[in-house]
């Protein structure tokens, strides 16, 4: 489904994305783990281009989507992104928001995109809170209206940028349980986080990243009891 | 000290005339300098450097020179290149609008870039155009914290219309001399004036404080 291939990524001269190759098949759940500043957000973000890339390529089923020919903004409606800080729209409504870029960028009649939209706040959650800004919500509601949004274009893929890390702990819970559903539903998701309980439970495989490589790749339970590199074994033995 | 209300009140036509006048140029000054603005705010936030340059240099030959010194270029030199004869209010308000629109085009650059890139990264990642982007997400922000600075800049406008005055505009400032001059008086022409610039720069704050409330959603 996403075939990354000698990814390369340089901001100036500081490259922080060294040489990335990694396959998603369709449905799986990849979990990305490792410290700060190895890497793993930048990679999420070249995989919807949010970030021009240096060198290598991305396929997303089968089209290459750094090849400048490749209508850029039709690949973007098939990969949702979640981001740590929500990027709720503030100026429009919760409803709003989530109708916004059917009804602008896919034409869907407004009240299409209103049903439809009430339907997933309903599956977050957070159907009664339709009518309300986001400067209303909690950090839990409002990414969990950024991921009901997201869903609304119906992507194929769904990307979740440190989800809960901008959270108090006591809602962190709530958002993990909608990505569950979501996995659970056959969604094909790559998540960077430091959920390690979420990475466990819901990842079909989780991969670590350090200083710009991917170190190590597995299924959880045997990366996480039994990491075969150094630098797993450390990065583990500080979080867990 | 006798202060004469009788010449005020022989005045008061034509200052009535000239408050209108002011209101006028005041009102085109700000309605041209700001569709100008936001074209030249644009230009100069493009990426391409050539292209951005000469917005560059129009903002800072307007915000950098007196526009007294500008009035002055346009209304002597300007205008009649292309009239052949000059017309102080075409010239006036040509100046008020160039010198406006230097200052809205920067209002307009920082109202946009003040707005979170993550708004414009949310908006992309949705599948947006950069033009959709703009203006579904970014321009209803950045236009809400834009109406202060903007506001401040139609206060700035209608009292630097007075300038106009010089180069015989016949508003308020230029009844308010020729009153001065036909009765060596100061006290009652200035007082008059600068009364008259008042109820209209407050109304104009009343106006705007009013619009900043109604757009308040957060």
């Amino acid at each position: 489904m996403i075939k990354i291939q000698n990814l390369k990524k340089s901001f100036g001269t500081n490259e922080v994305l060294k040489d990335i190759n990694l396959t998603i098949k369709p449905q799986e759940v990849v979990v990305v783990i490792g410290p700060s500043g190895s890497g793993k957000s930048t990679l999420l973000r070249c995989i919807n281009l949010l970030e021009s890339i240096t060198g290598g390529h991305i396929y997303i089923e089968g089209k290459d989507i750094t090849d400048k020919k490749n209508n850029l903004n039709k690949m973007r409606e098939e990969v949702g992104m979640v981001f740590q800080q929500f990027n709720l729209f503030p100026h429009k409504t919760v409803i709003e928001n989530i109708m916004l870029a059917p009804v602008k960028v896919r034409n869907v009649p407004a009240e299409t995109a209103r049903a439809r939209g009430l339907e997933l706040l309903r599956k977050v959650g957070l159907e009664e809170k339709a009518e309300a800004y986001p400067s209303s919500l909690s950090g839990g509601q409002k990414q969990r209206v950024a991921i009901a949004r997201a869903l609304a274009m119906e992507p194929k893929i769904m990307l979740f940028d440190e989800p809960t890390s901008a959270l108090d702990p006591e809602v962190v819970g709530e958002v993990l349980e909608v990505m569950k559903q979501l996995a659970k539903e056959g969604m094909t998701m790559v998540v960077v986080t430091h959920e390690m309980g979420f990475a466990r439970e819901v990842g079909d495989r989780v991969i670590f990243m350090d200083g710009g490589y991917i170190v190590e790749e597995n299924e959880p339970i045997p990366l996480f009891e039994n990491p075969q590199q150094e630098r797993t074994q450390a990065f583990l033995s500080k979080v867990l | 000290m006798d202060f004469r209300f009788d010449i005020i009140a022989e005045y008061a036509p034509f200052l009535l005339k000239g408050t209108l006048l002011t209101i006028g140029l005041s009102l085109a000054g700000i309605l041209i300098g700001t569709v100008l603005g936001l074209l030249i705010g644009l230009g100069k936030m493009v990426n391409n450097k050539l292209i951005a340059l000469p917005f560059s240099l129009y903002i800072t030959f307007f915000r950098g020179t007196p526009l007294f010194v500008q009035i002055l270029l346009i209304h002597f030199g300007v205008v009649p290149a292309f009239l052949g004869h000059t017309n102080a209010v075409a010239a006036a308000i040509l100046a008020l609008s160039l010198n406006a629109a230097a200052y809205i085009a920067e209002i307009f650059r920082a109202g946009i870039q003040s707005i979170d890139r993550g708004q414009m990264e949310a908006a992309r990642s949705l599948g947006m155009t950069h033009g959709q982007a703009m203006r579904h997400v970014i321009l209803p922000q950045a236009f809400k914290r834009m109406i202060p600075p903007l506001g401040n800049e139609f206060i700035v406008l209608i009292k630097e219309s007075s300038l106009a005055a010089v180069i015989t505009a016949p508003e308020i400032m230029y009844w308010g001399r020729a009153m001065a001059g036909q009765y060596y008086k100061v006290w009652e022409p200035y007082l008059t004036a600068a009364l008259i610039y008042l109820i209209l720069t407050i109304s104009l704050s009343f106006i705007l404080s009013r619009l900043e409330r109604r757009l308040k959603t957060e």
